[in-house]
């Protein structure tokens, strides 16, 4: 668990199950669910996409409520590289998301200077106007119609891009993996400390000599990066890209399924995103209005009774059992 | 005669029509052990803020070392050595204690901004916090959460932070506040092992302490200096006695005053 | 000539309008956040509840005008003391993510809701006879509607003026604003003066949503739909200052239809554009500083 960093974690073999079980578990998925394999591409899209949410929200304490404004930066600008003659996927991803990354280079000053409510009012206002204008300039996003038609060149020259999806699920995890261990890395490096240094408490964070805004902003562009690619994978794989890509819709959706599975501490994005949109492809059917009580209701009792998502849940179990962890303490 | 390392030149704060800080100047001299005191609401609080850069003075001049730091922001500050400590708690709660020093450590060190190499990995600064955490008596508790701490203990993760920075003034704001004398004890022996080129400004209101500490006293009332000197000059003034006791004991040369502040 | 007149007219008259209906779904919060400084996303639920619950009564039940709003608002005043009771005693000292996230959910399952009770389509308001005449003003035909809703606005401002400056309620709810500590200390009930004020400003709201109906269409999505209008108004107005908060409203009223009068195209824009250089200029020094925890 990614909870602290310095506490000297016990390597047991219980661990490294746990850590691998969610790899394991994707590959399966694969040979489990041939048909079902869009969906799981998108779930791993947008784990990626939850994931740089932690970063900022769960980590660093920006509270960000317009993110999806990077996804549908890099989603677009994943398209419009095809479009314009650039069809290799890598590098596409990774150019689309540093178009995302500056992006949030420019408006982190406005972004980092405030907190609180605030904030929540600057990230929402930047994605409601970036939302209009990706609406309006029909000539560059094609509007309501979204662009479709993109063909990616053959991953890495070789792999085709497949009608049931496959080379697009491998390509996805392969993001995702690849995300996950760079994050994960940061986090565990001293800046990664220092982030949530001032996520606990920024004014104090000053007077030891750090430059909050500085910290925060290298934490804002990597996770607008990394959104970026997310979007840019999305494109990528499902060779469409619509205005939901930007939505505030989107943006809320990430907020539920990062507290459902729980904050701060990476594992939570991953495990919060796959069971919330599987069990909306189950209530897809229904009514849209209905699917609403579901989330509502999931948020007030996360709020009110599991602050921690479903691994903070896990956690409070797990400190209730009477095992001697060596030195340690649980942080339940 | 040394240069002052901190000095305040005629500071004035208002808070609309309220004077908190009235043309308070200050010296500070290399290793100096003063201490600040004074009635409540004297502003002392608010004299911390102006000197390291929380609050802005409406008029007058901070000096860091002979340069003019008026306008200059905390995190600066800190980082040219002028460090302070609160006086309730303003520490890192979710954190561990050593992740707690380990913070100023790495930030002191420039390491914080290393993004790679895991934090546990950088031995060089998990050493240092791990010294500072033995020299405080907190290295039994350094992996619980400062939130699970007694008070008296996060105190001293306080002083800890502070001492990891590796300051060349140390603005100390009431650090005994709330804790018991045991470790009032080991604050103070820690303050007192302190290098004596370092300068140190203490806030305080326990005499006791301020005797055993202090070879400077400066009197802050009504946000304005109204003496400063050694204590014994300080303690013998009738308007610092007044300040204090009311009025009724000033001048009467009465033995109970006499034996309380010498 | 003529056509500037009448489109400063139109623009008067339909900002100002749309601006009172602002103020008056907008105040409830702008009063929460004062008192109690929670982030209540949740607060158009009972704007849009008390809109369709006049229009039900006026459409079903046959009721007049004014008693089907007067009837609306009360149900939603006492609506939003049962989830005071049941939510918001939660939410007191709980980080603004966590109060931002229960609120959102709240708003959730009252949008559903709303779908649930009345459906998905957008309810028409039917406007009785005298208000749907129309007037000339100033070289344009201005519906009495209008007017009557800019009387109101006013009527509602002026009261609330009174009731906060010169009666003792007023000076009560000002103190616990200012200080809710001390207010408490010196004997004041704050506990009950919340549920007072937080229960009008919910009944404000649902007036708002009533009466401007014809406005601010009534869908199920409402709530969400003019949330960002509403903490526009509350983040511009500070820590319960109603007639700043009037103030604020009428100005993004007349700016927005502006806006849209003058480009029809992206003139919804410019709104945020406001809402965006205040944030800039006003910086961290809104509502209130970071909580150092």
């Amino acid at each position: 668990m990614m909870h602290s960093t310095l506490v000297p974690a016990p390597r047991r073999w219980q661990t490294w199950l746990a850590a691998s079980a969610y790899w394991l578990v994707a590959v399966a998925v694969y040979f489990l669910f041939p048909r079902n394999l869009s969906l799981a591409s998108s779930i791993l899209v947008m784990s990626m996409f939850v994931l740089s949410l932690d970063l900022v929200l769960g980590f660093a304490g920006i509270v960000s409520f317009g993110h999806a404004v990077f996804f549908g930066i890099g989603a677009y600008a994943a398209a419009l590289l095809v479009l314009n003659g650039y069809a290799e996927p890598i590098t596409g991803a990774l150019i689309s998301g540093a178009f995302a990354g500056a992006f949030a280079l420019i408006i982190s000053p406005v972004v980092l200077r405030v907190s609180g409510l605030p904030q929540i009012m600057v990230t929402l206002s930047f994605a409601v106007i970036l939302f209009e204008v990706a609406n309006k300039a029909v000539w560059l996003t094609k509007g309501d119609d979204g662009i479709g038609g993109i063909e990616p060149l053959p991953l890495l020259g070789v792999f085709k891009w497949t009608a049931f999806g496959q080379t697009q699920f491998w390509y996805a995890l392969g993001w995702l993996f690849v995300i996950f261990v760079v994050v994960r890395q940061v986090l565990a490096s001293p800046l990664g400390l220092a982030l949530q240094g001032c996520r606990e408490n920024a004014q104090r964070m000053r007077f030891i000599g750090t430059s909050v805004v500085g910290k925060l902003t290298m934490a804002y562009v990597l996770s607008g990066f990394v959104a970026g690619i997310a979007g840019a994978v999305s494109t990528q794989t499902t060779k469409f890209v619509g205005l939901d890509a930007m939505s505030v819709d989107r943006s809320i959706d990430a907020l539920v399924m990062l507290v459902l599975g729980g904050a701060g501490r990476l594992w939570g994005a991953l495990l919060g995103t796959p069971i919330y949109m599987t069990v909306r492809q189950f209530a897809a059917q229904w009514n849209p209005f209905h699917w609403m009580f579901v989330v509502g209701g999931m948020l007030v009792v996360i709020v009110m009774l599991a602050r921690g998502g479903l691994l903070g849940l896990v956690e409070q179990l797990r400190s209730r059992k009477p095992r001697g962890s060596a030195g340690g303490v649980h942080h339940g | 005669m040394a240069d002052f390392i901190l000095e305040a030149k005629g500071l004035h704060k208002r808070f609309g029509s309220l004077v908190v800080t009235n043309g308070v100047s200050l010296q500070v001299q290399t290793g100096a052990r003063m201490a600040l005191i004074g009635p409540n609401g004297a502003g002392k609080s608010t004299l911390v803020g102006l000197l390291t850069g929380q609050l802005v003075p409406n008029e007058g001049r901070v000096l860091l070392q002979g340069q003019d730091v008026t306008g200059l922001a905390p995190e600066r500050r800190t980082k040219r050595g002028l460090v302070r400590t609160f006086q309730i708690n303003n520490l890192f709660r979710g954190l561990t204690v050593l992740e707690n020093v380990y913070l100023a450590v790495s930030e002191r060190t420039g390491t914080a901004r290393a993004f790679w190499r895991p934090a546990a990995a950088h031995a060089e600064v998990l050493d240092e916090a791990n010294a500072v955490l033995e020299q405080l008596g907190l290295a039994d508790v350094r992996h619980e959460k400062v939130s699970a701490l007694a008070y008296g203990q996060q105190r001293l993760v306080e002083i800890a932070i502070a001492l990891s920075l590796r300051p060349k003034v140390l603005l100390l704001d009431e650090p005994a506040a709330g804790i018991p004398s045991l470790q009032a004890g080991l604050l103070m022996e820690a303050i007192q092992r302190l290098p004596s080129d370092l300068a140190i400004v203490m806030i305080e209101h326990d005499m006791e302490l301020v005797r055993r500490f202090a070879s400077e006293i400066t009197v802050l009332v009504a946000g304005a200096v109204l003496a400063t000197g050694t204590p014994r000059d300080i303690m013998a003034r009738e308007d610092v006695l007044r300040v204090y006791l009311g009025g009724l004991h000033a001048g009467a040369g009465n033995n109970k005053v006499d034996t309380c502040l010498s | 000539m003529d056509a500037l007149v009448s489109g400063l007219t139109f623009v008067g008259i339909y900002g100002l309008s749309y601006g009172m209906i602002l103020f008056l779904i907008s105040v409830g919060l702008v009063m929460t956040m004062g008192l109690v400084r929670v982030v209540n996303m949740a607060h158009g639920v009972f704007a849009a509840f008390g809109g369709y619950i006049a229009v039900a009564l006026m459409n079903s039940a046959g009721l007049p005008y004014a008693l089907a709003i007067v009837l609306a608002c009360a149900v939603a005043g006492l609506g939003s003391l049962v989830v005071e009771r049941l939510f918001f005693r939660r939410l007191y000292g709980a980080s603004e993510l966590e109060q931002a996230l229960l609120t959102i959910g709240l708003a959730f399952i009252g949008i559903a809701s709303l779908n649930l009770l009345f459906g998905a389509n957008v309810v028409s308001a039917t406007l009785p006879a005298p208000l749907t005449a129309n007037i000339d003003l100033l070289g344009r035909s201005v519906q009495v509607y209008r007017v009557f809703v800019i009387v109101l606005g006013f009527a509602v401002v002026l009261s609330l003026w009174y009731a906060i400056d010169r009666t003792t309620f007023g000076a009560r709810l000002r103190a616990c604003v200012d200080n809710a500590g001390m207010a408490e200390a010196v004997g004041i009930n704050v506990r009950r003066l919340f549920a007072i004020s937080y229960a009008a400003g919910s009944c404000l709201a649902a007036l708002g949503g009533a009466v401007g109906a014809a406005i601010l269409p009534l869908e199920p999505i409402y709530p969400f739909k003019y949330l960002v209008l509403i903490l526009m108004v509350v983040v511009m107005s500070g820590k319960g200052q109603m007639m700043l908060a009037a103030a604020v409203s009428i100005f993004l009223g007349v700016v927005d239809t502006a806006g849209r009068f003058l480009y029809p195209e992206t003139g919804s824009f410019l709104i945020y554009m406001v809402l965006l250089v205040y944030l800039i200029v006003r910086g961290n020094t809104l509502i209130h500083s970071p909580v150092v925890r």
